[in-house]
């Protein structure tokens, strides 16, 4: 029953016809294409040339589609012309190979035996594997952040070099280099294709998280530029992590993040006012909070405490319980702040960390009153990680304001202004400078 | 990355003998299952006939109430689902998809409409 597409739009012109099914085309392939590379990579296990072998398929289908229609299912259509072509790839290499040793010569590294390839036969639970692998190379540690995210995003997330470029802000020739270089070091240090099921398990899981963690928060708070928020990254994060939910339903860390993700996304809305410039948490209006994306928080959270089994919560399930406890509140005041208290304890003894002992003087301050919360960030003063690290400065200012010592505060409003690299974020605390109380 | 909403109409004197065959719901559930391990599908669901539905209607400073069905309509809204998409033509291509897992005998309209949000122009309460 596959599509006429002449038949989808009689009205069309031949001409136009064409540009229709190519945009479809492209559309469905964009749709798939982190399947059909990592059915590809399966098989050649390098994900340089398996990205390269679904380019080929793409090419193929824009040369047959047109004429045959759009198939059945274009997913298996795409992921087996990828496959053909890999297996060809393998074959000729054997040969190769084969010559080469005929010649007397040696390889280094033996290219994978076609006895090893399995068959081509579309078994759902076998795209999900590759793409797990796929998703665990594109997150392996020899790799920098900087290149992880470039990866992830290009392979994962469907973008391409320009759209990476603008999410990054960084130039597009750059992060054309960062991607080449990445596929050359997993090739270069021959990174296997393969989900990690011994001892480093955990540390491989955490790279992934934080990757795509490291994705959604640079679209939430952008770290440098002029926009204070990037939707699309978050957006771009938010749909990786319910993936990697679906694919690994047994890990709480997983759900906890996709619940972290959603219950931050919710708020996107009521993070920014009318000018673009940064609201605050306790300034929010939270009948802008999207309730769809808190309800599927919630469902999350609960799949991550169903998938815990009883076992310590984890880093980021203990993120997305806090971020529960302000989507439940009906106002910063009414927030269950000795709970925020509590769960931040947890997080500081699980994954200690200086900001996140920054987060909990703040949750003390509100639990506990300004005071208790200063002693808590003063000392952190000295700590060399927090160096350079506006939102020090940004919350010790909040908390001297809470306490009437507004000369203290504006000095450290100021301070964190001079620190912050976002511009929005520089003007709200230099508004927060003019707008403290003078005299005191 | 854009939401969707998609409305199903629907011809609700066209019952196919009582509603979906055995075979559709299996081929709905894979496709709604898939969508929703890609992270596109947020939400979705049926709706009761019209006849149980109601219609609240406000002009010229009056509130009028009318209860279904609504006979005058040929096509009604049946169902809707939410979708997360990179673009248009991608929400479109799912919608597709769904429609594809229908008998020849049915005939469906899916409506495909962005969800307004702030940041779009023009669009939505918050514009």
């Amino acid at each position: 029953m596959a599509v006429d597409h002449a038949s989808e739009h009689p009205r069309r012109t031949a001409h136009g016809v064409e540009r229709t099914i190519e945009r479809t085309i492209e559309t469905v392939f964009r749709m798939e294409a982190p399947r059909v590379i990592a059915g590809a990579a399966r098989i050649v296990r390098d994900v340089g040339i398996a990205e390269e072998l679904a380019q080929d398929a793409l090419v193929a289908a824009l040369e047959q589609w047109p004429d045959s229609g759009v198939p059945d299912n274009p997913s298996a259509w795409l992921t087996a012309a990828a496959k053909n072509r890999a297996i060809d790839l393998v074959r000729r290499r054997e040969r190769y190979a084969r010559k080469l040793a005929e010649m007397g010569r040696d390889l280094e590294t033996a290219p994978p035996h076609l006895d090893e390839i399995p068959d081509l036969v579309e078994d759902p639970d076998a795209i999900d594997d590759d793409l797990l692998r796929l998703v665990f190379t594109a997150c392996h540690p020899v790799l920098s952040a900087e290149a992880r995210v470039a990866l992830t995003l290009r392979l994962l997330g469907g973008l391409t070099t320009a759209e990476i470029a603008r999410a990054v802000l960084a130039p597009e020739s750059t992060v054309a280099q960062r991607v080449v270089r990445a596929k050359r070091t997993l090739a270069a240090k021959n990174v296997p294709f393969e989900v990690p099921y011994g001892p480093d398990r955990e540390a491989r899981l955490g790279s992934v998280l934080d990757v795509i963690y490291l994705i959604f928060n640079e679209g939430y708070a952008a770290t440098a530029g002029d926009d204070y928020v990037r939707p699309a990254l978050c957006e771009d994060a938010l749909r990786l992590a319910r993936q990697l939910a679906a694919l690994m339903p047994k890990e709480p860390e997983v759900h906890g993040l996709a619940a972290l993700l959603e219950l931050q996304a919710s708020r996107t809305a009521a993070r920014t006012g009318p000018g673009g410039e940064p609201v605050l948490l306790k300034d929010q209006s939270r009948g802008r909070w999207n309730r769809m994306l808190i309800r599927r928080g919630f469902a999350a959270l609960e799949r991550a405490e169903g998938a815990s089994g009883g076992m310590a919560r984890g880093p980021y399930v203990l993120q997305a319980a806090i971020a529960a406890c302000h989507a439940h509140a009906g106002s910063y005041e009414e927030t269950d702040w000795e709970r925020i208290t509590a769960l931040y304890g947890l997080l500081a003894a699980r994954a200690p960390s200086p900001v996140v002992e920054l987060n909990r003087a703040v949750a003390v301050s509100m639990a506990r009153g300004p005071e208790a919360g200063l002693a808590l960030v003063d000392a952190l003063a000295g700590e060399p990680a927090l160096r350079g690290y506006h939102l020090l400065p940004s919350v010790r200012g909040d908390l001297l304001e809470r306490l009437g010592r507004h000369a203290e505060a504006r000095g450290e409003f100021e301070r964190a202004a001079a620190l912050a690299r976002n511009a929005r974020e520089r003007q709200l605390l230099l508004r927060r400078v003019k707008e403290s109380p003078s005299g005191v | 990355m854009p939401r969707y909403l998609a409305m199903i109409r629907i011809d609700e004197n066209d019952t196919h003998g009582g509603g979906p065959s055995p075979e559709l719901q299996q081929r709905m559930g894979e496709l709604l299952e898939g969508m929703a391990k890609e992270g596109v599908l947020l939400d979705t669901a049926g709706l009761a006939p019209t006849s149980e539905g109601t219609r609240v209607h406000w002009q010229g400073g009056r509130l009028s109430v009318t209860d279904g069905p609504f006979t005058e309509a040929k096509e009604v809204i049946g169902g809707y689902s939410i979708l997360q998409a990179r673009d248009k033509a991608e929400a479109v291509e799912w919608t597709k998809r769904f429609l594809k897992t229908h008998e020849d005998y049915w005939t469906l309209t899916v409506e495909v409409r962005e969800i307004g949000e702030a940041g779009i122009p023009g669009v939505g309460p918050n514009a």
